[in-house]
C-alpha cells in the first residue's frame, strides 16, 4: 500500500477542515462553496478509500503485508520510539468504505439540511476534522495513534454535539459527552501503558506477533493481557456508549442530525467495536471475549428496554444505537470478529439511513421531535417514508435485508458460546422490531397530528437530502444479502479470515433454524407493534410504575447525578475548598503569621528606651554568664 | 560570553529605562519590547549552538563561561546550559517579550517602573537556570523576588499587600532552609560553590536533611501540595503579566530545582523520599482539579490547576524512569506556554469587562469568536488532547511512572490515580469553557470587542509551539535527552540491576528496524527466555 495513497486519504478532509476552519469569513456568503468544499474533500478520501479496498481484494495475501509504513517519528526517548505509522489491512479497509462513503452522503446531505445556518462553515469545519480523526483512528498501525484518533473523534463530538452552543442542553450534553468518554480514555490509556510495559512497544504488529509467542514481560503475572484487554475495554465501553458509560449518547441528540448519524451511529461509536476486532489476538489469548459479550448482550436488552417507551424520535435511534453496539461486542465478545464487524457495516449503513430520515422528518416538522404530535407523515413525505421502513425492516431482521444477516450471525455464534446470551439477544431482537415499527406506526400512520400552522407547510424535503437517503436505502437494504449470504463462508468472513484468530469451535446448530427463529421473532414484534400502535398514541404518563421506570430510563442519570457528580461538587466545595484548604492549611499558614507577630509584639516591649532598664538587664545577663562560667564550666 | 549577554541584556534595559527618565510612555515602552525582543533573538542562538551530544553542560565557550568572582571564598561566576535549562532559558526569553506586549495598554501608574521590573525579573529568572555556581544560584534566586514583590504589591489588586507578604515570605523560608543546604555543601565541596565540581563529589554527609532542605525550598515554589496556598492568592492579586510570569517561569523553578539539584546531588535521598512524595504529587493532582472545579474567580480556577499540572511533573520527576523525567522537563515548557496563555486570555476579558467571576460571563463565543477559538486551544491543549503539547508531556509521565511502579518501585495505585486526572481536567476546564463562551450571552457583555490585532500577534507564537510540540515534540525531547540521561544515571546509581522478573532491554533482532532512527529495543521476560 503506497504511503503516498493513505497520506492523501489522510489528509484531504484535513484540508477541507482548514479552509472552512480559516476562511469560513469569507465563505459564509457562499454556502454552496463551503458545503461542496467539504464534501469534495471526503470524496477524495472516499476515491482513495476504494483504490485501497481494491488493491487489498486483488491481493490474496491481504493481511499485515498491507503495512503502509511510518511517515514520521513521533515521540522518542531513550527506550521507546512511537511512530506515525499507518496500517491497512482487509479490516481497515471496511472501516475506510465506511467512513468516507457514509461520510460523504452525510457530507452532502447536510449541505441541504444546515442551509441557513449561522454556523455553516463552521460545521462543515468540524464535519471535515471529524473525518479526519477517524481517518487517524482506523489507520493507525499502533495503539498511541489509534488513541490520537480517539481522542480527536471525541473532541469533534464534543463539538457538534455542543453545535448551537446557545442551548444550555446542547452544550450540557457535550460536556458530558466528553467527560464520560474520557472516563473510558482512563482505562484506555491504562491498557496502553500495560501494554508497552509488557511489549516495549505499542505497535499492532509486534504486539501479537510477540503475544502468540508468549515473548512478552508477565507484569502482572499471567494476568497480564487480562488486565490490558480490559482495561482496553473500559475505553471501548466509553467510546461505544456501554454500560455503564452509555449515559452520554442520548443527550447526544442535542446536535444537528446529520452529526448524530455520522458520528453517533455509523462511525465514531463503532470505535470500541474496531478496537476490540483490531486486538482479537489479545481478547483471545486473555479469554475476556466474555466479559465483553456479556456487557454487550446486557446493554442491548437494557438500552432496548428504554427505546419502548420513549417518544422523541431521535432519543429512540439513540437507544436503539446503544443497543445494536451492545449486539457488536457481542460478536466481538463470542470470537466471531467478523459478524461483530459485520453489523458494524450494515448498522453504519441502516442507522445512518434511519437518522437521515429523522432529520428529514425534523425538516420537515420545524424540529419537532416528538412523535405523539406527528402521525400520518407517509402521504406528505413518501420518500422519506420509504426509506425509513427500508431502515427500520433491515434493524428488525426482516427476512434477506441487511440486518437480518448479521444479527443472525451474531446470535448463532452466541449459541455455541452460551445459550443465556443467545436468549437474550432473542429478545432484544423482539424488542428493536416492536420499538421501531411502534415509531413507524405512530410517526408515519394514523391520523395526522400535526399543528395547523406546521402542517401547512409540510412537504418533503429537497433532492440533497433525499438524494442521499435513497442512495443509502440501497445499501440497507442489500449489503447484508450481498456480502453476508452463506454465513460463515460468505465473501465478508473470506476477505476479514486473515485478520481475525480462528473462531474458536465450529458453530453449532443449523443455520437456517437459526435464521427462522429470528425471522419470526422479528416478525413477531412488528406485528406486535401494528396491533398495539395502528391507531393508538402512547399516552402522556404512564399510570403503571414499572412502565414510569423505563420512562424515566431507570433513572440513571439522576443516580449518577445525585450520587457520584453531586457528592463531588459539593465535597470540593466544602471539604476540600473551604474547610480544607481556606480553613486548616491557610489557617496554619496564618496562625504562624499571627504567632510571629504577637512574638515580636511582645518582645517589642524590652525595647522600651528607658537606660535603667537596659542596665538591669544588662547587669541580668553578666550575672548569668558569670554563673555559667563557675558553676557550669568552671 | 553569548550566555552572560543574553541574562545581563535586559538589566541594560533597565538601567537605559531609568537612565531615559521623562520619556514618554510610547519610548519606554519600546525600549522595553526591543530589549527584550533582542534577547530572545541571541537566544535563539543558544538552540543553534547547542550540541545535543554533549553530556552534561554544554562546553562551546559561547554557552559556557567561569570566572572568578570572591577567590577567597570559592565563588566564582559560573554559568551555563544544559539540554534541561536550555529550554526553560529559551522559555524565559520568550515569555518576556509577549508579557511586554500584554501590558501595553494595561499598566496606567508607574509604566517605567514596571518595565523595569519585568526586565530585572528576567535578568534574575535567566541567572537561575544558567548559574553552575550555588553562591551565584542562590544570588539570582533572591534577587527574583523583588522586582516580584514589585509586581504583585504596585501593580496587583485590591489584597495584593497581604498576597505578595504570604509569596514573599512562603518564599524566604524555603530559601533560609536551602542557603542553609548550600553552606553545608560547600564545606564538603573542597570550600567550593561550584555545582560542576559538586556532582562530582558525594555522596555528601547527611545528605538526607540536606536533600530535604533543599526540597522544601523547591516543593514551595512549584507548589507541592500542601504548600501551595500562596498561589492562589499571589495569582488572584497579581496583574496580568504578572501571573503569566509566575505560572509560566517562577514555577519552574522549583520544578527545575529538583532536577538541577535534588536528584543528581542526593540520589539515594531522593529515591528514599519518593514514598512520600509521590503520595503528595498524587494529591496535588486530584486535589488541585477538585478544587480547581469549584472556583467562582477564573484566576483561582487556573491557579488550582497549576497545582494540579504540576503534581503531574512531580510525579514524572521522582518516577526514577527515562521517560518520567525527560516527560516532566517537556511539561515545564508545556505549562508555561498553556498556562501562560490561559492568565493572558484570563487577562485579556478582565480588562474588557472588570470582573473574573465566572458567572459574569457566558456566551462569550458568540461575540468573541477570536477570542473563542484561541481560547478552545488553550483548554484543549490544558486538557492535554494529543496533537497539542500537553498530552505529549502527560502521557510520557505517566507511562514512565506506570513502568517503573510496575518494577515495584512505588506502588501501582499512585499512577492509577494520577491518572485520573485526566479525567477531571477535561471536568473543570470544559465546565469553564461552557460558563463562560457558551450559553446566552449577558446584555452586559454585548458590546464586548474581540481580540485585536495586538492580542492576536502575542498569542499566535503561543499557539505556534503548542501545536508544534503537540505534532513534533522530538525537537524539544532530542536535546534534553542527554543531559536527562546523566540526571537518570545518578538516581540509577542506587537502584540495583533488575532482579529476575523486572524489565530487560536488549536490542531488538527480531523485528526489522522501520528507519534507521528506531533503535527500538524490545522488552523480554527473562524467565521466558530462559526456557
Amino acid at each position: 500500500m503506497a504511503l503516498n495513497l493513505i497520506v492523501i486519504l489522510l489528509i484531504s478532509p484535513f484540508v477541507g477542515f482548514l479552509i472552512n476552519g480559516l476562511f469560513g469569513k469569507w465563505l459564509k456568503g457562499n454556502e454552496k462553496l463551503s458545503g461542496s468544499i467539504g464534501a469534495l474533500a471526503v470524496l477524495v478520501s472516499l476515491i482513495c478509500s476504494i483504490i485501497a479496498f481494491g488493491s487489498i481484494n486483488s491481493n490474496p495475501d491481504n493481511t499485515l503485508e498491507g503495512d503502509a509504513g511510518v511517515l514520521y517519528t513521533w515521540i522518542s526517548g531513550e527506550s521507546f520510539t512511537f511512530n506515525i505509522g499507518f496500517h491497512v489491512d482487509a479490516l481497515t479497509s471496511i472501516m475506510l468504505l465506511v467512513i468516507t462513503g457514509v461520510g460523504f452522503l452525510i457530507h452532502v446531505y447536510s449541505i441541504g439540511y444546515m442551509h441557513g445556518d449561522e454556523g455553516y462553515t463552521r460545521y462543515f469545519a468540524y464535519l471535515n476534522l471529524f473525518v479526519f480523526a477517524m481517518l487517524i483512528l482506523v489507520l493507525g498501525n499502533n495503539y498511541l495513534l489509534m488513541f490520537v484518533g480517539w481522542e480527536g473523534v471525541g473532541l469533534c463530538s464534543y463539538l457538534l454535539i455542543g453545535f448551537w452552543y446557545e442551548k444550555k442542553t446542547a452544550t450540557d450534553a457535550g460536556k458530558k459527552a466528553f467527560i464520560v468518554n474520557r472516563i473510558g480514555d482512563f482505562g484506555f490509556l491504562l491498557g496502553m501503558f500495560t501494554l508497552f510495559a509488557a511489549f516495549g512497544t505499542l505497535d499492532f504488529g509486534s504486539i501479537f506477533t510477540e503475544a502468540e509467542a508468549g515473548n512478552y514481560q508477565q507484569v502482572f503475572g499471567v494476568s497480564t493481557l487480562v488486565v490490558a484487554t480490559l482495561l482496553l475495554f473500559v475505553g471501548a465501553i466509553g467510546k461505544s456508549a456501554q454500560i455503564p458509560l452509555y449515559v452520554w449518547l442520548p443527550d447526544a441528540m442535542e446536535g444537528p442530525t446529520p452529526v448524530s448519524a455520522l458520528i453517533h451511529a455509523a462511525t465514531m461509536v463503532t470505535a470500541g467495536v474496531y478496537m476490540i476486532a483490531r486486538s482479537a489476538v489479545l481478547y483471545e489469548l486473555a479469554h475476556t471475549g466474555m466479559v465483553v459479550a456479556w456487557i454487550g448482550v446486557l446493554t442491548a436488552f437494557f438500552a432496548a428496554t428504554i427505546a419502548l417507551k420513549q417518544n422523541d424520535i431521535k432519543r429512540i435511534l439513540a437507544y436503539s444505537t446503544v443497543s445494536q453496539l451492545g449486539y457488536m461486542f457481542v460478536g466481538v465478545g463470542v470470537g466471531a470478529y467478523a459478524s461483530g464487524v459485520f453489523h458494524l457495516v450494515t448498522h453504519a449503513f441502516f442507522k445512518g439511513l434511519m437518522f437521515l430520515t429523522a432529520g428529514s422528518v425534523m425538516h420537515a416538522m420545524s424540529n419537532e421531535l416528538d412523535m405523539r404530535k406527528m402521525g400520518g407523515l407517509k402521504s406528505k413525505m413518501p420518500i422519506t417514508h420509504a426509506t425509513f421502513l427500508v431502515g427500520a425492516l433491515a434493524i428488525a431482521g426482516f427476512p434477506f435485508l441487511s440486518g437480518f444477516w448479521s444479527k443472525d450471525e451474531i446470535l448463532h455464534s452466541a449459541w455455541g458460546s452460551s445459550p443465556f446470551i443467545y436468549i437474550i439477544g432473542l429478545i432484544t431482537a423482539f424488542l428493536t422490531a416492536f420499538y421501531m415499527f411502534r415509531l413507524i406506526f405512530v410517526t408515519f400512520y394514523g391520523n395526522s397530528r400535526v399543528e395547523s400552522e406546521t402542517a401547512s407547510h409540510l412537504h418533503e424535503s429537497p433532492s440533497v437530502m433525499w438524494l442521499p437517503l435513497v442512495i443509502l436505502a440501497v445499501p440497507s437494504a442489500f449489503i447484508g444479502l450481498l456480502l453476508g449470504i452463506g454465513g460463515h463462508h460468505s465473501w465478508f468472513h473470506e476477505f476479514t479470515k486473515k485478520v481475525f484468530p480462528e473462531a474458536h469451535g465450529e458453530v453449532a446448530g443449523n443455520v437456517v433454524l437459526f435464521m427462522v427463529i429470528s425471522s419470526i421473532v422479528g416478525l413477531a414484534g412488528i406485528a406486535f407493534a401494528w396491533i398495539r400502535y395502528k391507531n393508538r398514541v402512547p399516552a402522556e404518563e404512564s399510570s403503571n410504575s414499572v412502565e414510569r421506570l423505563v420512562e424515566n430510563k431507570y433513572y440513571i442519570d439522576e443516580i449518577y447525578n445525585t450520587f457520584i457528580v453531586q457528592p463531588i461538587k459539593s465535597g470540593s466545595h466544602f471539604l476540600l475548598w473551604k474547610l480544607f484548604d481556606t480553613g486548616i492549611i491557610d489557617g496554619i499558614v496564618n496562625a504562624v503569621a499571627a504567632i510571629v507577630r504577637w512574638l515580636g509584639g511582645t518582645l517589642r516591649r524590652l525595647q522600651t528606651g528607658v537606660v535603667q532598664a537596659y542596665i538591669v538587664s544588662m547587669v541580668i545577663g553578666i550575672v548569668i554568664f558569670l554563673a555559667f562560667y563557675l558553676f557550669v564550666v568552671g | 560570553m553569548l550566555l552572560s549577554i543574553i541574562i545581563f541584556l535586559p538589566l541594560l534595559g533597565v538601567i537605559a529605562i531609568a537612565l531615559l527618565r521623562g520619556m514618554g510612555p510610547s519610548a519606554v515602552k519600546g525600549i522595553a519590547l526591543f530589549i527584550s525582543l533582542l534577547t530572545f533573538l541571541i537566544s535563539i542562538g543558544l538552540y543553534t549552538g547547542f550540541d545535543a551530544n554533549i553530556e552534561g553542560f554544554q562546553t562551546n565557550e559561547l554557552l559556557r563561561q567561569k570566572t572568578t568572582w570572591i577567590a577567597d571564598l570559592g565563588i566564582s561566576y559560573h554559568i551555563g546550559i544544559d539540554g534541561i535549562s536550555l529550554w526553560l532559558v529559551l522559555l524565559t526569553t520568550f515569555l518576556t517579550p509577549i508579557c511586554i506586549i500584554a501590558a501595553w495598554n494595561s499598566i496606567e501608574k508607574g509604566l517605567s517602573g514596571f518595565m523595569m521590573s519585568l526586565l530585572a525579573l528576567e535578568t534574575g529568572m535567566l541567572g537561575v537556570f544558567c548559574s553552575l555556581d550555588l553562591f551565584l544560584f542562590f544570588v539570582f534566586w533572591e534577587s527574583m523576588l523583588i522586582p516580584m514583590y514589585f509586581l504583585i504589591g504596585i501593580w496587583g489588586g485590591e489584597r495584593r499587600i497581604y498576597a505578595t507578604i504570604k509569596f514573599v515570605l512562603y518564599t524566604m523560608a524555603g530559601s533560609a532552609l536551602m542557603l542553609v543546604g548550600i553552606l553545608a555543601l560547600y564545606f564538603q565541596n573542597d570550600s567550593s560553590f561550584d555545582f560542576v565540581a559538586l556532582t562530582q563529589n558525594g555522596p555528601f554527609d547527611h545528605s538526607h536533611l540536606l536533600f530535604l532542605a533543599f526540597f522544601i525550598a523547591f516543593a514551595i515554589k512549584v507548589p507541592l501540595f500542601p504548600f501551595h496556598t500562596w498561589l492562589p492568592d499571589a495569582h488572584v492579586e497579581a496583574p496580568t503579566v504578572g501571573s503569566v510570569i509566575l505560572a509560566g517561569v517562577l514555577l519552574k523553578m522549583g520544578t527545575y530545582g529538583i532536577v538541577r539539584f535534588c536528584l543528581p546531588l542526593f540520589p539515594e535521598a531522593a529515591a528514599n523520599a519518593t514514598t512520600w512524595i509521590i503520595p503528595l504529587a498524587v494529591i496535588g493532582i486530584i486535589y488541585g482539579a477538585l478544587v480547581a472545579m469549584v472556583q467562582p474567580d477564573l484566576k483561582k480556577l487556573v491557579a488550582y490547576s497549576s497545582v494540579s499540572h504540576l503534581g503531574f511533573v512531580v510525579l514524572g520527576l521522582f518516577s526514577q524512569s527515562h521517560i518520567g523525567i525527560q516527560g516532566s522537563v517537556l511539561q515545564m515548557i508545556n505549562h508555561g506556554l498553556s498556562t501562560g496563555a490561559l492568565f493572558l486570555l484570563v487577562g485579556m476579558i478582565y480588562e474588557r469587562r472588570h470582573s473574573r467571576m465566572i458567572v459574569d460571563f457566558g456566551g462569550l463565543a458568540k461575540r468573541m469568536p477570536i477570542f473563542a477559538t484561541f481560547f478552545l486551544i488553550v483548554t484543549l491543549s490544558s486538557i492535554g488532547l494529543p496533537g497539542l503539547n500537553g498530552f505529549v508531556g502527560e502521557y510520557m509521565i505517566l507511562l514512565g511512572s506506570f513502568i517503573n511502579a510496575v518494577n515495584g518501585t512505588f506502588s501501582i495505585w499512585y499512577v492509577v490515580f494520577a491518572t485520573t486526572g485526566v479525567i477531571l481536567a477535561a471536568v473543570y476546564m470544559l465546565w469553564m469553557f461552557q460558563r463562560v463562551m457558551f450559553g446566552k450571552l449577558d446584555s452586559t457583555n454585548e458590546s464586548l470587542p474581540d481580540l485585536n490585532p495586538r492580542e492576536i500577534v502575542l498569542l499566535i507564537p503561543i499557539i505556534a509551539l503548542i501545536f508544534w510540540i503537540g505534532v513534533y515534540p522530538n525537537s524539544f525531547l532530542k536535546p534534553m535527552k542527554m543531559s536527562v540521561d546523566e540526571v537518570v544515571k545518578k538516581v540509577d546509581t542506587t537502584q540495583n540491576t533488575p532482579a529476575v522478573g523486572q524489565l530487560e532491554y536488549i536490542d531488538n533482532t527480531v523485528e526489522p528496524l522501520q528507519n534507521n532512527e528506531t533503535d527500538k529495543p524490545m522488552l523480554i521476560n527473562e524467565e521466558e527466555q530462559s526456557k
